[in-house]
């Protein structure tokens, strides 16, 4: 596997990156990056340490000689640290409080909720923040340890961008991807219809009935999807060859949720690089989250009148002679 | 009356789905097949993910009924976690009625 650290690649400019990746030969990563600057997305990071951990043994993995001024960036997520390779970078450690999570692996539930209770505190975020980034954190990551099936669980890391006030977060897993998981109970033909029926209220992998399971109900990923959506920020997920992308809204325009993630203003692939399992990459704009409790009341909204024309759809007709 | 302390299984922010499995099958199931009420006390609970609360309750709507809600009382809810179970027990009650497939896990 090949993969190249552009000079820069963020949600909105990821698709080359993603594009650049090269899955074949599984058993050797190949890691290179731009000469002079390096500035990406969580999300990319924590999709290098998922591939960087399916690699049996570390010298398997090849990183070059990193040249750009920025590669202590990589050092102080904790990249190599978790493929455990070295990066013969030496930095000074400084506070990481307020700023970054660097990659942590997360595997079990306890795991998770263990994480959350330590890394709210780390961000330093108010209540209303704290509540939407837990919130999100806590649905994708046990998206991953129920459904995935990733024997090295969900890497994850995030970052705050000061700038912009807002956190960048990624998840990645190496498990069975979302067409797999969805087609137990549906039958999607392509890895981007499987997305498309994942981002949708009420739709889950183990069951077709509405309502879901005593455990799932087919909602965290459109929970998701909604917060990004309402925000005005972007929200990407892959899975096999599939890509889809929230993409920002006009201010102009009134925030209204979809049920069909296809309605909402996005970009959608099926011929992407094949990637073995899902990867989720959302941004927070701090300053402009809506209050949660508001946004609750559009998904009550839109995920009732999803499910009723879900039912209406199933309706038996009256025969007329 | 049953009356569980949410806080003291789930924390501040209560996300983990497995302990709302276990609240759900060791204490609400078996209250309610004793025929008595349940209370559910949020009381300190900042924040509940959906994912949380419809381990919790789905199941119990979907094995008792609607009629069900008569007999269990959400307690001390702020105004999200109010709206969060205001959205399980509406698509629970939604779909009740259509169980025309099993699960798978």
């Amino acid at each position: 596997m090949k993969i190249h650290l552009p000079n820069s690649a963020f949600l909105g400019n990821i698709d080359p990156f993603l594009r650049g990746f090269d899955p074949s030969s599984p058993d050797f990563l190949k890691i290179t990056a731009n000469d002079k600057w390096i500035s990406v997305h969580p999300l990319v990071l924590s999709m290098i340490a998922a591939l960087g951990l399916t690699i049996k043994s570390t010298g398997n993995i090849y990183c070059e000689r990193l040249e750009a001024r920025s590669k202590h960036y990589l050092v102080r997520m904790g990249l190599f640290k978790i493929l455990n390779v070295l990066s013969a970078i030496s930095v000074v450690e400084h506070e990481a409080a307020g700023r970054f999570i660097p990659v942590i692996q997360i595997r079990t539930s306890d795991e998770l909720t263990k994480f959350i209770t330590e890394m709210i505190p780390l961000l330093h975020l108010e209540s209303e923040q704290a509540k939407t980034i837990g919130y999100i954190v806590s649905e994708l990551v046990r998206n991953v340890i129920e459904h995935a099936q990733a024997p090295n669980g969900a890497l994850l890391c995030a970052q705050y961008y000061k700038k912009s006030n807002s956190i960048r977060l990624g998840i990645a897993d190496t498990g069975v991807g979302i067409k797999a998981t969805i087609n137990q109970s549906y039958s999607a033909g392509t890895d981007i219809e499987a997305i498309r029926l994942a981002l949708s209220p009420g739709i889950t992998g183990t069951t077709r009935r509405e309502g879901g399971t005593a455990q799932n109900a087919g909602a965290g990923l459109f929970f998701t999807k909604s917060i990004a959506s309402v925000n005005r920020d972007f929200f990407v997920i892959y899975s096999g060859k599939g890509f889809y992308k929230l993409l920002k809204k006009h201010s102009t325009v009134r925030l209204s949720l979809n049920a069909d993630p296809f309605v909402d203003r996005h970009s959608k692939e099926n011929n992407f690089p094949f990637w073995q399992g899902t990867l989720v990459g959302v941004d927070i704009t701090l300053d402009q989250t809506k209050e949660f409790s508001l946004l609750l009341d559009a998904i009550r909204k839109t995920y009732s009148t999803a499910v009723r024309e879900r039912r209406k759809a199933r309706y038996k007709k009256a025969r007329f002679v | 009356m049953k009356r569980i302390i949410v806080f003291d299984r789930a924390g501040e922010f209560a996300e983990n789905k497995d302990v709302a499995r276990d609240i759900r099958l060791q204490e609400i199931i078996p209250a309610l097949t004793k025929n008595e009420e349940v209370v559910l006390d949020f009381e300190r609970v900042g924040a509940a993910t959906q994912s949380f609360i419809h381990a919790l309750i789905s199941d119990v709507i979907r094995i008792y009924g609607n009629d069900i809600l008569e007999r269990i009382t959400f307690k001390s809810c702020n105004d999200t976690i109010r709206k969060i179970v205001n959205i399980v027990v509406d698509y629970m009650q939604d779909g009740i009625g259509f169980e025309n497939d099993g699960d798978i896990g």
